[in-house]
């Protein structure tokens, strides 16, 4: 049986003694979790930084001497890149997979921890090499986060020398270490569930992380693929990707290759990798919503269901990112049609969620309140989505700010949101103290009215047809003065959300010395991680044993308990005494 | 199906011990199942690399075919020794006889050096004729290819010596062998599939 292997493990869990084996070669998952979450929130705090280098050239073009176009385009690679690889997928896999997958499974830590140590280590070597590109000759490139070749690698393009080759080096190093990390979080949850804890009984937040790290398994190779030849095509003068071309007057050493292919590879893995960051989100704000408004998941099955639909149908509509690449209008028709189709799952967990809040009763801390605000950010970032999933709506579109505004609505207010949620939420466990709540709640609302003040205006932006992309308008003909006024005000609301951020950052270091103790379980939820002896959780987890399961993850004011919540670990008879009698088995229904 | 079966029960109105059926975990090692996940990485990995040649080709007009060199053959042949040699090896581990143990693993072992060694020469052959990894796409992609599959190889043959190490020093390798196993005859199918494809061009 896997927990008698789990249990077996124990002779290996002998405790680390040393500074340097326990926090930093440490094999635990929860130090190893916390470790990859500072990692990426430093790093995130270097694409804040150069997002907000940008809002100041958009809203006073030409007065910052220290932003030309070369240090503009380079801002929008690395903000882009930064976001999405190093802070997003590795704070929700690394961060919270890490530290939730083994509590919640029951489980005593990953199956792999050498692995695991290994894998954030790779991942601060591929960080590092992202960070010199900063350094050296050149600087960073400036290709956009996509990275298209032929630009990418040629002269014109900022950092088309040193830059590029460390981005994609730097990928490769992220691949290898996500592969690392990966192949713990699927094994783990496979394998070391603890007893009784069924995978219908597993809480979504590891549903939603063990589907998109399936995914990211099948896609990232994709990348992987694509940046090798892509260095082969720089290093080699190989010709993947690039066509013959004449660069600066001088014929390139190129012939034949086809930058389409390269996007394929790259959509191939991008688009998933909206789904990435995406279900981890989906599955962690369920697991929220349900605990703080005291009610039971509306629809359990189906979010289980829609999680791993999504994640089927996120590997068919790539190529919706190239609508405009010039390819077979029936193509277009087809990926479209799947693009379409996700709305479906997608609309049936936005339902789900506010079907759970629906009567319940809401406990609006400020976990809760991000949670929501997740909702309405990721329902308005979806539904303009249906603007651009459509080849007609989109052709006009895509190359304008209402895309800007669709995707940050979507995957980078919405996870961001749902990140803020979860450190409101399992910081108390993490730490044993509770984080100010009024701080919190200032910096909720200053940050959820603030990112609409900073996207809402940009889809009016894009309807107008400004361009995305360009470092300034100069005298445009169809750019009205309003257009300006828009983006100053858009900045200025860059610059009030980021500021606030500072006192999200000064509350977390406060809150860890003078927060209030927090107790085992302050919210009173049922999922495992809450039910540990102590708070945080001891190398190990359980204590000399290893928690039985009873139940599934939402028994929220069960009619007849004597407590709103019946923790997961919690047998039948000591609830009420008669209510829910045991039965054999979890399957079998239908 | 007993995954849908899984996947259709209804949680919330079975609270209580599920039973060892459907309890957690699966009945495998999780090494065994870390290397399957592996597997299927990489498979996609090749796979990704497989439908990047075919589309390389149809994309565009310039692809002139590169010449198979014979030795090619005798590299497949090595490798399918070398997965019968770690068959062998597992055959005797699960009868415990340590000795044909090391004898199976030392002549997996050394294939594998020989397959690699082949395919060495194979690029040497091609660059003395002529054909640079930048001259044509047909080129770079049997190099490109031809490299990646050797380095899953040489990750391979790193586990088969600490594996040989466990032996010698006389520790239990059963499972060890096993996955060594899985392993070649996983990185075995690719070369045949990916052999098969760099044919039919």
């Amino acid at each position: 049986m896997a927990y008698v292997a789990i249990a077996d493990r124990q002779q290996e869990l002998h405790d680390p003694q040393s500074f340097l084996t326990k926090y930093v070669w440490s094999q635990d998952h929860k130090v190893i979790a916390i470790q990859y979450a500072l990692t990426a929130f430093a790093v995130g705090i270097v694409a804040v930084i150069l997002s907000n280098m940008m809002r100041l050239q958009l809203a006073w073009p030409n007065e910052f001497a220290f932003i030309d176009p070369q240090t503009y385009y380079q801002s929008i690679t690395m903000h882009g890149m930064i976001m999405v690889i190093y802070l997003l997928t590795a704070l929700f896999l690394g961060g919270f997979g890490n530290y939730l997958i083994p509590l919640m499974c029951g489980a005593r830590d990953m199956v792999f921890p050498f692995m695991n140590m290994l894998s954030y280590w790779v991942y601060l070597l591929s960080v590092v090499i992202l960070m010199s590109s900063f350094l050296v000759p050149g600087g960073p490139t400036g290709a956009g986060w996509t990275l298209y070749p032929p630009q990418a690698l040629l002269e014109g393009t900022p950092g088309s020398n040193w830059g590029i080759i460390l981005m994609l080096v730097s990928l490769v190093f992220f691949i290898v270490a996500f592969t690392m990390g990966g192949l713990n979080y699927v094994t783990t949850v496979l394998q070391a569930r603890c007893r009784g804890m069924t995978l219908m009984r597993l809480p979504l937040s590891v549903w939603g992380i063990f589907m998109a790290t399936v995914i990211g398994l099948l896609v990232f190779p994709a990348l992987l693929v694509s940046g090798i030849m892509m260095t082969f095509d720089k290093l080699f003068a190989t010709s993947f990707f690039m066509p013959a071309l004449i660069s600066m007057g001088e014929s390139a050493d190129y012939s034949g290759g086809s930058p389409i292919l390269f996007q394929h590879l790259f959509w191939f893995f991008g688009h998933p990798e909206v789904y990435i960051v995406a279900l981890p989100a989906f599955g962690v704000v369920s697991d929220i919503i349900s605990t703080h408004s005291r009610k039971n998941i509306f629809g359990y099955r189906m979010m289980v269901w829609a999680i791993v639909l999504i994640g089927g149908l996120s590997l068919i509509v790539w190529a919706h990112h190239m609508y405009v690449s010039g390819m077979n209008p029936y193509f277009g028709f087809f990926f479209a049609t799947t693009t379409l189709l996700i709305a479906v799952p997608t609309a049936i967990k936005v339902y789900n969620w506010v079907l759970t809040l629906w009567r319940g009763n809401i406990r609006l801390n400020v976990p809760m309140l991000f949670a929501i605000g997740f909702i309405f950010t990721f329902t308005h970032g979806g539904l303009t989505g249906l603007f651009l999933g459509n080849v007609a709506t989109d052709a006009t579109l895509t190359d304008t700010y209402f895309v800007v505004a669709h995707f940050h609505m979507v995957m980078g207010v919405a996870p961001l949101l749902v990140v803020m949620a979860s450190i409101y939420h399992w910081y108390p466990k993490v730490t044993g103290r509770m984080l100010n709540e009024k701080l919190g709640k200032l910096h909720f609302w200053v940050t959820f009215l603030g990112t609409y003040s900073i996207y809402l205006p940009m889809h009016y932006l894009g309807f107008l047809g400004i361009p995305r992309r360009y470092y300034a308008y100069g005298e445009t003909d169809f750019i009205p003065n309003s257009a300006v006024d828009v983006n100053i005000s858009i900045t200025i609301a860059t610059l009030i959300v980021s500021t606030i951020q500072l006192v999200f950052l000064f509350n977390l270091a406060y809150s860890y010395f003078r927060g209030k103790k927090a107790g085992p379980n302050p919210w009173e939820a049922t999922t495992l991680e809450w039910q540990t002896p102590d708070t945080p959780p001891q190398h190990g987890n359980w204590g000399p044993e290893l928690p039985t399961v009873y139940r599934w993850a939402f028994d929220y004011s069960v009619p007849g308990a004597v407590n709103d919540y019946i923790p997961q670990n919690q047998p039948s008879d000591e609830t009420t005494g008669d209510a829910h009698e045991t039965s054999d088995t979890g399957g079998g229904h239908q | 199906m007993s995954l849908i079966r899984k996947l259709r029960s209804k949680p919330w109105e079975t609270p209580g011990f599920p039973g060892p059926d459907t309890d957690g975990g699966v009945l495998l090692p999780d090494k065994k199942v870390g290397l399957w996940v592996f597997i299927v990485v990489m498979a996609s990995v090749f796979g990704l690399f497989t439908v990047a040649y075919n589309m390389r080709i149809e994309l565009a007009t310039d692809w002139i075919a590169i010449p198979k060199p014979p030795v090619l053959w005798l590299n497949t042949a090595i490798l399918v020794l070398a997965s019968v040699a770690f068959e062998r090896a597992k055959a005797a581990v699960h009868k415990k006889l340590t000795g044909d143990v090391k004898l199976w693993l030392v002549v997996g072992g050394a294939f594998t050096i020989g397959f690699l060694l082949g395919q060495y020469i194979a690029w040497q052959q091609l660059l003395a004729s002529g054909y640079a990894l930048s001259d044509n796409p047909a080129n770079a992609f049997f190099y490109l290819i031809t490299g990646m599959h050797g380095l899953h190889l040489i990750g391979g043959l790193w586990v088969w010596s600490r594996t040989m190490l466990r032996v010698w020093q006389g520790f239990e390798v059963t499972l060890s062998v096993e996955l060594c196993t899985t392993y070649w005859h996983a990185l075995l199918l690719i070369w045949i599939v990916l052999f098969g494809l760099l044919l039919s061009t």
